[in-house]
């Protein structure tokens, strides 16, 4: 009452009346801070958005030309003077025929293909059928041991080219840079446009790539990371059989049962302390524990995945319990209320609606573990591991093989370009694991995630 | 009046349901209750009120033991249902919160259908033998939660989609499908609108006849309302404990007299 009725005169010190319509100089401050703070952070996106593209960019440029091999049509005569001297189709007799044995089919064949294509060269058929890769005989052996009966013909064949004639169909020798180098010469490379020009010599799509073992260092055209994948593959399957169950148990645990006190905070410290313990670490571990220590098999997917599963636990455990704890204690208390037990209210009601987060959790998880190589160096998984795929399950587990993110490392650390073209290519097929995984992981968070 | 309308119904038994003896609780180092003896009739409404904290959710939650999940919570003295102590160390407190059922402040069904919703204790509890029997079960309580009728044709939607009373009305439905013999209530109607709200109180008037029905609230009006007995508690303390119309009326502490006028709270 007395506001009212005292003059405005009386008010002592009243600010000066400010216009709406213009700025005063603090607000006008605080606007330029804003728009300042908007612009520091959309050129930190953009310059993450640049990064991004900048790598995407790269490793596809690099990366695609490991799934192209440049393939080379050929007929090649199957002598029977070479092959099987008695001529009397005996297998056993047949596979006394070595890989060498068959080299000299190739520079046949090379030889008249020239002739055919009436194409004049210095190039002895032994010099011609080097632009083969080293690989073709083993191609022709195969296939003549599964057709005994071809012995004699002459078959068509798409064999690969050396990683030389590839790398200059594909632009990366060229006639400039093999000055130095034993594996081609000029008169090769004059060959190879002659054959490119008559169409027997194409680039093509190359599934071998994708399905294949590694291969030695002087057949980087035949290596594949097929088996590696094949590796991942398994070690994965132990780790998710391990760790989803042992770390949801243990977050269940903690989360749910255990009291509060400082032995589970010691507990709960410690398993943080774990997510952030260097990979290598673990790995030391997994080779002092399970190959010295319990005597399994060096460079086996089982060893691997058991190793990855220790990396894999605090991440699980982390995320489990993080989900178990975002749900709400008025469900709990829902449960327990109407007389359910703390098992039931916890495995009824509360697990049900973590499962998308345990999931996600999970998938993040084994993704990280898919990626990891650090560890794979300490028990064997990383270098030149050149196995078949394994025929069984035991031997998926047992016996030797690689990882994906091994055999990218084993492949950019030899000399050969044509190895580092397919370290590029490993690790386009990597990120689409590892893309599908995460969004995997985004579907079932979007389809299973429940409202309460 | 309704209000008086309920005051005028007979107390059909004076049997003592929950007897409370020098109940002590402590959250850690805190003494929440202190000393609080009360006798709970059977097939009554007592209503427990007071200012915030002063412990009457955490009274409620002794009767049924659900203080057992707080791991800082210690709880002394004597609490006996049909003469039976609950604390006893023979008591599987799973088995007492099948008898004593508990409404929340906050609804919280499950989210699951609503049907599931009901179903969920009978089944854990093993009350029915069979689908047909199960399904009787849980048309009974949502015909005793007030709400068979709003649900009946969509038993299988989420309990959640539910408007706010409607889900109130469920939870008292899940605890009444137990067949509990006392039902405590967490302040019920403090999230719900006044319709809802006078939904419940005449839902918890009709339990009464079968049940001990303990409710907590804040509001003096609803004890008024559906309570035949009030406890006031103030501090910790049980202040004091009578029939509802003389606590209203002509209460005998000072600080009885001070709450319900609103001097204090």
């Amino acid at each position: 009452m007395t506001d009212i009725s005292s003059s405005p005169a009386a008010a002592p010190k009243r600010k000066p009346r400010q216009s709406l319509l213009t700025q005063d100089a603090r607000t006008a401050k605080r606007n330029r801070a804003e728009t300042r703070f908007k612009l520091y952070g959309i050129a930190a996106i953009a310059i993450g958005l640049l990064m991004l593209a900048i790598l995407l960019v790269t490793i596809v440029s690099r990366g695609t030309g490991a799934f192209q091999q440049t393939f080379i049509t050929l007929d090649v005569p199957l002598l029977e003077a070479k092959l099987d001297k008695n001529g009397n189709r005996n297998l056993a007799e047949i596979k006394k025929v070595s890989t060498f044995g068959y080299a000299p089919l190739m520079a046949t064949a090379m030889e008249q293909k020239v002739a055919e294509m009436g194409f004049q060269t210095p190039l002895t058929p032994k010099e011609m059928a080097q632009m083969l890769s080293k690989d073709s005989p083993a191609t022709l052996r195969n296939f003549v041991l599964e057709n005994p009966d071809a012995i004699g013909t002459t078959v068509s064949f798409e064999l690969l080219t050396n990683s030389r004639v590839d790398g200059y169909i594909k632009g990366r020798v060229t006639r400039d840079s093999i000055a130095n180098d034993k594996n081609i010469n000029v008169e090769q490379i004059d060959l190879v446009d002659a054959l490119y020009g008559d169409g027997s010599l194409e680039k093509r799509f190359n599934l071998a790539f994708i399905t294949g073992a590694d291969a030695s260092d002087a057949r980087p055209e035949a290596a594949g990371i097929g088996v590696a994948m094949i590796g991942s593959l398994f070690m994965m399957l132990v780790v998710l059989a391990l760790a989803l169950p042992i770390g949801v148990a243990a977050s269940i645990y903690l989360e749910e049962f255990a009291p509060k006190n400082w032995i589970t905070d010691i507990i709960e410290v410690n398993i943080s302390n774990l997510a952030a313990v260097p990979s290598i670490v673990f790995g030391i571990l997994g080779l002092a524990v399970f190959i010295n220590y319990m005597h399994l098999p060096n460079s086996a997917p089982l060893v691997g995945g058991l190793v990855l599963t220790l990396m894999t636990l605090p991440t699980i455990i982390i995320s489990t319990r993080a989900s178990l704890k975002s749900v709400p204690p008025s469900i709990r208390d829902a449960a327990l209320g109407v007389g359910a037990s703390k098992m039931q209210s916890v495995f009824h009601h509360v697990l049900p609606l973590a499962a998308p987060g345990i999931l996600t959790g999970t998938i993040i998880g084994l993704a990280q573990a898919l990626g990891e190589t650090a560890p794979l160096l300490l028990i064997g998984m990383v270098g030149f591991i050149a196995s078949n795929p394994p025929d069984s399950i035991a031997s998926g587990l047992l016996d030797p093989n690689s990882a994906m993110p091994a055999q990218i490392y084993e492949w950019a650390k030899r000399a050969d370009p044509a190895f580092y073209e397919r370290a590029w290519g490993g690790i386009i097929i990597l990120l689409v694991f590892l893309i599908t995984m995460n969004a995997i992981a985004v579907m079932l968070r979007r389809r299973f995630e429940r409202r309460w | 009046m309704k209000d008086s309308a309920l005051l005028e119904m007979d107390v059909t038994t004076k049997d003592i349901k929950i007897a409370a003896r020098d109940v002590q609780v402590y959250y850690g180092d805190t003494h929440a209750i202190k000393d609080v003896s009360v006798d709970i009739e059977d097939k009554t409404v007592t209503a427990l009120i007071g200012p915030s904290g002063c412990g009457k959710s955490t009274f409620l939650r002794c009767i049924n033991r659900m203080n057992d999940t707080i791991d800082v919570c210690r709880v002394s003295g004597d609490i006996r249902i049909d003469g039976e102590d609950i604390y006893d160390r023979k008591v599987d407190p799973v088995q007492l919160r099948a008898k004593v059922g508990m409404v929340f402040q906050k609804p919280n069904p499950f989210p699951k259908s609503i049907y599931d919703n009901v179903a969920y204790g009978p089944r854990i509890h093993g009350l029915a033998r069979n689908k047909a029997e199960l399904d009787e079960i849980v048309e009974r309580a949502l015909k005793r939660g007030a709400i068979w009728n709003e649900v009946k044709d969509r038993l299988n939607a989420p309990g959640t989609g539910l408007s706010g009373g409607q889900q109130q009305r469920l939870c008292i439905a899940r605890a009444v499908a137990t067949e509990p013999e006392v039902l405590l209530m967490d302040e019920p109607c403090s999230a719900l609108d006044p319709i809802a709200t006078a939904q419940v109180e005449e839902l918890i008037d009709e339990l009464r006849r079968d049940y001990s029905v303990v409710i907590v609230t804040h509001s003096m009006q609803q004890a008024a309302r559906v309570s035949q007995r009030t406890a006031f508690f103030h501090l910790g303390n049980l202040v004091e404990f009578g029939e509802t119309d003389k606590i209203f009326t002509s209460p005998e502490d000072p600080r009885t007299e001070s709450y319900i006028t609103g001097r204090i709270g």
